[in-house]
C-alpha cells in the first residue's frame, strides 16, 4: 500500500526542532541587512532585498515568544510563499529535507515547545526525533498581524 | 483547463465587449453603414473563442446575437432603440459572464434563458421562420417580451385575440390547414405566440387542436367570418387577453440585475489578483532587444578593460553604460504605457445610458484619447472618472426644457479630454451644465460647522468649491440613483491623491463646470530626496517637497505643546521624525535643525531630519500583502548599495 509522503524543511529555534512543508518554501538565505519597518508589531524585522523583490521577514522566535538567541553563522532566513503572501522567517538553522508519511504525523498537543496549538499542522515523528510542523497560513494571516498591531 | 489559454481568452472576450459596446453606440447614431459587419464579427469571433474553451452560455448567447445580425445584414429588418437596447443588454451578460470567468475559471450559474429569448423575439416575423430551440423556449404563459408586447397593444387601443382552433378529425393535411389560418390571420396583424410552437405545428406535432395569439386592430367578428371560409375547421374559439401580469416579474429581474452589478464591482479585487497581462507594440519590444545587445557588448567591453587600462576609456565606457541603462529605463517605462483611450471607451456606453436614465440628451467628446499612461494609472482612474461623469450628467447638464430657456443647445456636452503636460498627464472631465452654485457651498459648510461664519466673507471661490471634497458634503438635497449611490467626491480625492495626482474644480455659472485631474506619468519610478533620521535612511518623494530649510533651534515656538517655527510669515507645524518613526536618536540636540517642508494641499508641515543626502531617483516597490497599510510608509526602494529604504507617507504625516 502506498502511502501519502510529504517532504518538509527542518530547521531549529533554540532547542527544539520544526518543519515546515518544503512545498511552501522558496529558498533558504543567509543573513542579510534588514531594513527595520516602523509602526509593525516586534516580530516583524524589516524588510530584505531579495534580489529586487522586497520580502518582509518575522523573527519567528519573538512570534512564538522564545527565548531570543543571538544571530550565528548558521542563522538562516526561509523564504515561504502561502497564499501569495512571501515572508521570510528567521531561524537558528535549516538543518535538513525530511520525508514524513501520514502515519508519522500526530495532532498537535495543545502547547507544543511553547507554540500555540493553533499555529501547529501537528508533530512528526522521525526516529526518536519529534517535529513540530508549523501551520503557516496561520502564522502569516494578515489578519492576526492587524490584530497585534493594535494591541 | 490551462491558466494560459483563459488569460488569452480574458483579454481577447473582454475586447471584443468593448468594441461591441462601441459599435453598437455608433449603430444607434448611423443606422447605415458597415458597422453591422463589424459587431456581427465580433459576436463571431466571440462565439468561435468560447466554444473553443467549452463557455457554452457565452456562445449561445452570441450565436443568437449573430442570428438577429444576420437578419439585420440581409435587411430583413430594420434597426430600432429597442433592437439596440436589447443587444446592448446581451453585451453586458457576457460581460458579467466574462467577470465571472475571471474570478472562478467557469461560467457560474448565471440565467441566460430571458436574454435569449429577448434576442430571439427581436422580430416577429423573423422568429416565426426560425427554428425554435424548444429547450429553451418557455411552454406556459407569456414570457416578458410577449407581456410586454401585449400590454403595449392593449395601450395602443389594439386587440389582442386568443384564438383556439379545432380541426375536423378526419383533417388530412393539418399542417396545410394551419398554414391557412396563419395567412389567413397575418392579414389582420401579428401573431405573437402560437401554442404549440410554430415549428411543431409546421411539422404536424399536434393533436387537432391549436392556439394562436394575435394583436390586431381587428374585432372578434371580423377574424372569426374570415377563418370560417377555411374548409375542415371543427371549431374556432376566439377570446380576449388581458393585459399581463408581467410587470412583477420584470422588476424583480432588473433588481437581481443591478445586485449582479454591485457583486460585480465587489469581486473587482479579486479579479486584480489574475496575472495581468498588457499588450506592446512589437516595435518597443524590438527597441528593448536592441538595447539589451548594446549592454552585453558593453559588458564585453568593461571586462576588456583591466588595470593597465587607461583612465579615459574607463570613463568613456562607464559614460556608454549609463547612456545606454537610461535609454533602457525608458524604453521599459515605454512598455508599460498605455493609451488612456482603453478607459475612456468604456464612457460612451456609460453616457448612452445615463442620458437614457436621466431623459437628458447628452453627448460625449473624447480628446486625446491617445495619451499614453502607466498601466497601474489605467487600472485605477476607471471609477474615479466615471464618477464624475455621473457627476457631471446629473448635477451639471440641465433638463432640455432648461437648457432652452437659458439658451443653450438642447443638447448637453460632456467633454472627456486628456493630455500631457511635463512629467504629467492631466485629465479633464467638463460639462457645459449649469454649474456650482458657490452660495449653496458657503451655506451648507456653515451648516456643517465646515465654515466658520466670521471667516467666510474673505473666501475665495477655489476654497469654498474644496468643501466639496468633505467627506458626506452634497448640495443637493435628495439622492438620485445616478449619483449619491456609488462613492463619493471625496473618494474621488482620494483616490486619485493615492496615485500621487490632485484634482482641481473650475466653475462657471451656467457655463458649466471642469474637473482637472492631474497624475504622475508613471508611479514606478520617482524623483526622492533622501534623508537620514537616526542611522535610517528614508525616501521622502521630491514632489511633495516645498523647501528644505535649516532653522535655529531657538526659533522654535510651543503652540498647545505642539512645536512650530514661523518661516516668511506662515505658522508650520514640526515634526519630528525620529518619535513619529520611533527611531533612535543618535545624534544629540544641536543648535540647528534640518526641516524638510512637504505640502498637502494648502497645509505645510516641516519634517525634522537628521541630515540631507540628496537627490535621488528610485524605483518605488511595494512592501507586499503582509505589510500593507502600514502607517507613514508608502512603499519601499532599493538602493544602490543592495539595501532596502523606506519611502514616507507625507499625506499621513500631514
Amino acid at each position: 500500500m502506498t502511502q501519502e509522503v510529504n517532504q518538509f524543511v527542518e530547521f531549529k529555534l533554540g532547542d527544539e526542532v520544526y518543519g515546515v512543508n518544503i512545498l511552501q518554501v522558496k529558498t533558504i538565505e543567509r543573513m542579510m541587512p534588514i531594513t527595520r519597518v516602523p509602526k509593525t508589531p516586534p516580530f516583524v524585522e524589516g524588510v530584505i532585498n531579495l534580489r529586487g523583490e522586497i520580502v518582509p521577514v518575522i523573527d519567528l522566535k519573538k512570534r512564538f515568544d522564545l527565548p531570543h538567541t543571538e544571530t550565528t553563522e548558521n542563522t538562516r532566513i526561509i523564504i515561504v510563499t502561502v497564499e501569495n503572501i512571501t515572508v521570510g522567517m528567521i531561524v537558528d538553522s535549516a538543518t535538513e529535507v525530511i520525508q514524513l508519511s501520514k502515519d508519522d504525523i500526530e495532532p498537535a498537543p495543545d502547547m507544543a515547545g511553547g507554540i500555540d496549538s493553533s499555529f501547529l499542522d501537528g508533530v512528526g515523528k522521525l526516529d526518536d526525533k519529534l517535529i513540530i510542523l508549523l501551520n503557516m497560513s496561520k502564522i502569516l494571516k494578515p489578519q492576526e498581524l492587524d490584530q497585534l498591531s493594535h494591541i | 483547463m490551462n491558466e494560459q489559454y483563459l488569460n488569452v481568452f480574458l483579454e481577447e472576450a473582454k475586447e471584443h465587449i468593448l468594441s461591441l459596446n462601441q459599435d453598437l453606440l455608433e449603430l444607434e447614431a448611423s443606422p447605415e453603414g458597415y458597422v453591422v459587419d463589424e459587431i456581427f464579427r465580433s459576436a463571431h469571433t466571440l462565439k468561435g473563442m468560447s466554444g473553443t474553451m467549452g463557455f457554452n452560455k457565452i456562445s449561445q448567447i452570441t450565436h443568437e446575437m449573430e442570428n438577429l445580425l444576420q437578419e439585420i445584414r440581409s435587411g430583413n429588418m430594420t434597426i430600432t432603440p429597442e433592437i439596440i437596447d436589447t443587444l446592448l443588454e446581451a453585451t453586458d451578460v457576457l460581460e458579467s459572464f466574462v467577470n465571472t470567468i475571471a474570478e472562478t475559471g467557469e461560467e457560474g450559474k448565471q440565467d441566460i434563458k430571458s436574454i435569449l429569448n429577448k434576442l430571439k423575439r427581436s422580430d416577429l416575423t423573423y422568429i416565426s421562420n426560425e427554428q425554435n430551440d424548444t429547450q429553451l423556449q418557455e411552454h406556459h404563459g407569456f414570457n416578458e417580451y410577449e407581456g410586454r408586447l401585449i400590454n403595449q397593444a392593449l395601450e395602443k387601443q389594439l386587440y389582442v385575440w386568443k384564438i383556439i382552433i379545432k380541426l375536423q378529425k378526419e383533417c388530412l393535411l393539418k399542417s396545410a390547414r394551419a398554414f391557412l389560418v396563419f395567412k389567413t390571420l397575418e392579414n389582420f396583424g401579428d401573431i405573437i405566440k402560437t401554442e404549440p410552437p410554430v415549428q411543431d405545428i409546421e411539422d404536424e406535432k399536434f393533436d387537432s387542436e391549436f392556439t394562436l395569439f394575435i394583436v390586431t386592430s381587428e374585432n372578434r367578428e371580423n377574424i372569426k367570418v374570415a377563418l370560417e371560409s377555411i374548409s375542415e375547421l371543427e371549431s374556432i374559439v376566439i377570446e380576449p387577453v388581458n393585459k399581463v401580469e408581467g410587470d412583477e416579474k420584470k422588476q424583480i429581474n432588473r433588481e437581481t440585475k443591478t445586485d449582479d452589478n454591485s457583486s460585480n464591482s465587489q469581486h473587482f479585487n479579486k479579479t486584480m489578483k489574475m496575472t495581468k497581462t498588457i499588450r506592446v507594440d512589437i516595435n518597443r519590444l524590438d527597441k528593448l532587444m536592441n538595447l539589451v545587445s548594446e549592454l552585453i557588448i558593453i559588458k564585453t567591453r568593461l571586462e576588456g578593460l583591466n588595470q593597465d587600462s587607461d583612465i579615459q576609456k574607463k570613463r568613456e565606457a562607464l559614460e556608454y553604460l549609463e547612456r545606454i541603462t537610461s535609454s533602457l529605463h525608458d524604453a521599459v517605462m515605454k512598455v508599460r504605457m498605455v493609451p488612456i483611450e482603453n478607459v475612456f471607451n468604456r464612457f460612451p456606453r456609460v453616457v448612452h445610458d445615463l442620458s437614457r436614465d436621466l431623459s437628458k440628451d447628452i453627448s460625449l467628446t473624447i480628446e486625446g484619447a491617445e495619451t499614453e499612461l502607466d498601466r497601474t494609472i489605467i487600472d485605477e482612474i476607471g471609477d474615479p472618472l466615471i464618477h464624475l461623469i455621473r457627476n457631471a450628467a446629473d448635477h451639471g447638464i440641465e433638463s432640455p426644457e432648461e437648457r432652452i430657456q437659458n439658451g443653450k443647445p438642447e443638447k448637453g456636452n460632456i467633454k472627456l479630454k486628456a493630455y500631457h503636460d511635463g512629467n504629467n498627464v492631466v485629465i479633464e472631465v467638463g460639462d457645459d451644465g449649469k454649474g456650482i452654485d458657490v452660495e449653496k457651498i458657503k451655506e451648507k459648510a456653515l451648516q456643517n460647522g465646515l465654515l466658520d461664519q466670521s471667516k467666510q466673507t474673505n473666501l475665495k471661490q477655489s476654497e469654498l468649491l474644496s468643501f466639496l471634497f468633505e467627506p458626506g458634503f452634497s448640495t443637493k438635497g435628495q439622492v438620485t440613483g445616478v449619483s449619491g449611490r456609488g462613492v463619493g467626491l471625496d473618494v474621488v480625492k482620494t483616490k486619485i491623491e493615492s496615485l500621487g495626482g490632485n484634482i482641481e474644480i473650475k466653475t462657471a455659472k451656467n457655463v458649466g463646470t471642469t474637473f482637472t485631474i492631474k497624475l504622475p506619468l508613471t508611479l514606478a519610478i520617482i524623483q526622492a530626496l533622501m534623508v537620514m533620521v537616526g542611522d535610517e535612511k528614508y525616501a521622502i518623494p521630491l514632489d511633495a517637497i516645498k523647501e528644505t530649510v535649516i532653522i535655529s533651534v531657538s526659533d522654535i515656538k510651543k503652540v498647545q505643546h505642539n512645536e512650530v517655527i514661523l518661516l516668511r510669515g506662515n505658522v508650520i507645524p514640526i515634526v519630528r521624525l525620529y518619535n513619529v518613526l520611533d527611531i533612535e536618536k543618535t545624534s544629540s540636540d544641536l543648535e540647528s535643525l534640518t526641516l524638510v517642508i512637504v505640502r498637502k494641499g494648502d497645509r505645510d508641515v516641516g519634517l525634522a531630519v537628521d541630515n540631507l543626502i540628496g537627490q535621488q531617483e528610485i524605483v518605488i516597490k511595494s512592501l507586499g500583502d503582509y505589510l500593507k497599510n502600514i502607517k507613514f510608509i508608502a512603499g519601499a526602494t532599493i538602493l544602490g548599495d543592495g539595501k532596502v529604504a523606506l519611502i514616507l507617507d507625507t499625506n499621513a504625516l500631514i
